[in-house]
């Protein structure tokens, strides 16, 4: 059984699958980062030479220094996605303790994958319909005498829009860790004299490492990335650098600097992915499906 | 037990952040107002303008092709990927799984600008591929592929070999052995993973958004464009609809798997 398996047997079963992903995955991948060394010309398309201008452009270094443009861009994306991945973790986290520990458990987690599975635009949708100016969050505030705020459009609601999209992102593989803690284990914790904090710590919170990295990773994700959240809830003011590379490849038309951008954007995450597939191995990477 | 107590607090906040928004968009689609959010009586009128609008007749049905089609093709080669993986040892496993998991890792963005972009190169090289439904489901079929392969192999991963090779001791053939033995045993994972992919098909926008031609507009294409030009009830009745379906169908899924 330790032999490589014959070509003959590989090929009916992985051999459709292989060329599909090699075809419509690894090769668009691939032109993504051939053409973030193109430039834009006349006539609306790509040429030569090849040439490390777009990325001179993204991280801004000019004759006269440095024009940050971008870089704050890519900031702001990065500092949304870290945010919002603690902003989830802090509710997220004890909200799977508390699904795990329900007599109710089956309607629980009902409850939470609901809206996970709710339409995304939907769940963002209903953001802009509380925070509009004639707003629920306005009628309220008008029905105990209080002053209107704007919150749409604005980064809080970019914010608090993401956070609530994501957060069953977390809860969901993380409650799967939960679950299966072995409780046994703080007890011994305990009987060896370690405090409450101290047994949480060194007892339960190793079980829940799993769940809670790959949690993160499935928020981080796709925040860093996101450009509809902040299109909508920003309405055009709040740009990522997802905004950066849907407009370079839409309205601006500038398809090799939108594929620099892109490239860099995907570079951000696969070294965050790589320092976890080391960490976890193919059992850890299965968790985040 | 005052943690607990705590626990319970915290629980039920989350739950109303949670539900707060989709409640706000199901009552107000029962709103005689059209605009602002005040309480002027209880209608169903804005169900019918909706339904009465032929206008998103034809994005409910690229939605189903879509979600139809796509399902179908991941659900084969994602099945097949999936039984190879499990079964065989070869030495580009590391390079397979790798790219298999590329569009699960990615952001959705980078993924569908980068088949925007190969969709445009194989039209100015072969005059193929022009953006229509067809670039759409190979978008679709490309992201679901990693699902369905990792939810069937995770049910081969619990099989008990011994019954394969149990049906080849007693000489039954490979496609044979597979049909009589293996499928029967992983069908309801197989029809797990179809569901899954049928519904990140249905769900999908960004993909959708950089793939989709002029004439290939989804159900989520078409939200998204409406609630760039204002919120209207219309809205709020079509987001409701898909809410319930969606309720009913994992009310459904659970049922399902409770039985077993």
């Amino acid at each position: 059984m330790n032999k490589p398996t014959r070509w003959t047997r590989l090929l009916p079963t992985l051999g459709p699958g292989t060329v599909w992903l090699l075809v419509f995955t690894l090769v668009p991948t691939l032109l993504i980062f051939y053409t973030s060394f193109l430039q834009r010309d006349p006539h609306g398309w790509l040429s030569g030479p090849l040439t490390l201008e777009n990325y001179r452009r993204f991280f801004g270094i000019g004759p006269d220094g440095i024009d940050p443009l971008y870089l704050e861009i890519l900031g702001r994306s990065l500092l949304l996605g870290l945010v919002t991945t603690v902003a989830t973790v802090v509710i997220g986290y004890p909200f799977a303790f508390f699904i795990a520990g329900s007599p109710r458990k089956n309607l629980l987690l009902l409850l939470v994958v609901l809206p996970f599975w709710t339409n995304f635009l939907i769940r963002v949708y209903a953001w802009i319909v509380i925070f509009q100016r004639k707003g629920v969050l306005n009628a309220l505030l008008g029905h105990f005498g209080l002053d209107p705020v704007l919150l749409y459009p604005s980064w809080t609601a970019v914010y608090v829009g993401t956070i609530y999209t994501y957060l069953p992102f977390l809860i969901l593989p993380l409650y799967a860790s939960v679950e299966k803690i072995d409780w046994t284990l703080l007890e011994a914790a305990h009987d060896l004299g370690a405090g409450r904090l101290r047994g949480f710590w060194h007892a339960v919170f190793p079980q829940t490492l799993p769940g809670l990295i790959a949690g993160v990773l499935l928020v981080f994700i796709p925040a860093v990335g996101t450009f509809v959240i902040s299109d909508l809830l920003g309405a055009g003011k709040a740009i990522l650098v997802g905004n950066v590379i849907q407009q370079q490849f839409g309205a601006s038309r500038d398809w090799a600097f939108g594929s620099a951008a892109a490239f860099v954007l995907m570079a951000v995450v696969l070294t965050g992915l790589w320092l976890y597939a080391r960490w976890a191995g193919e059992r850890g990477m299965e968790e985040l499906v | 037990m005052t943690g607990r107590r705590w626990l319970t607090l915290h629980g039920v906040l989350v739950l109303l952040f949670l539900y707060l928004p989709i409640a706000v968009i199901v009552v107000l689609s029962f709103n005689e107002s059209k605009y602002g959010v005040a309480w002027h009586g209880f209608t169903l009128k804005w169900y019918r303008q909706l339904l009465e609008h032929t206008r998103i007749h034809p994005y409910v049905w690229n939605s189903l092709i879509v979600a139809t089609v796509s399902t179908f093709l991941s659900t084969v080669l994602g099945t097949l990927l999936a039984l190879g993986l499990a079964r065989y040892r070869f030495p580009w496993r590391g390079g397979l799984l790798f790219l298999l998991y590329i569009p699960v890792v990615i952001p959705d963005v980078v993924m569908g600008v980068s088949l925007l972009l190969f969709f445009a190169w194989v039209q100015r090289a072969f005059d193929a591929l022009h953006l229509g439904l067809t670039t759409v489901i190979l978008g679709h079929v490309s992201f679901q592929i990693a699902y369905v392969t990792l939810v069937v192999k995770s049910r081969l991963a619990g099989l008990d070999p011994s019954l394969d090779e149990a049906a080849a001791d007693l000489g039954a053939a490979g496609w044979t052995r597979f049909w009589k033995v293996t499928f029967p045993l992983i069908a309801p994972g197989i029809a797990a993973a179809a569901l899954l992919a049928f519904t990140l098909s249905l769900d999908d926008f960004v993909i959708t958004f950089f793939t989709a031609g002029p004439g290939a507009t989804t159900l989520p294409i078409y939200i998204f464009s409406s609630v760039k030009r204002g919120v209207t009830p219309e809205i709020h009745a079509l987001s409701t609809l898909m809410i319930l379906v969606t309720t009913l169908a994992l009310i459904a899924v659970q049922r399902v798997q409770a039985r077993r």
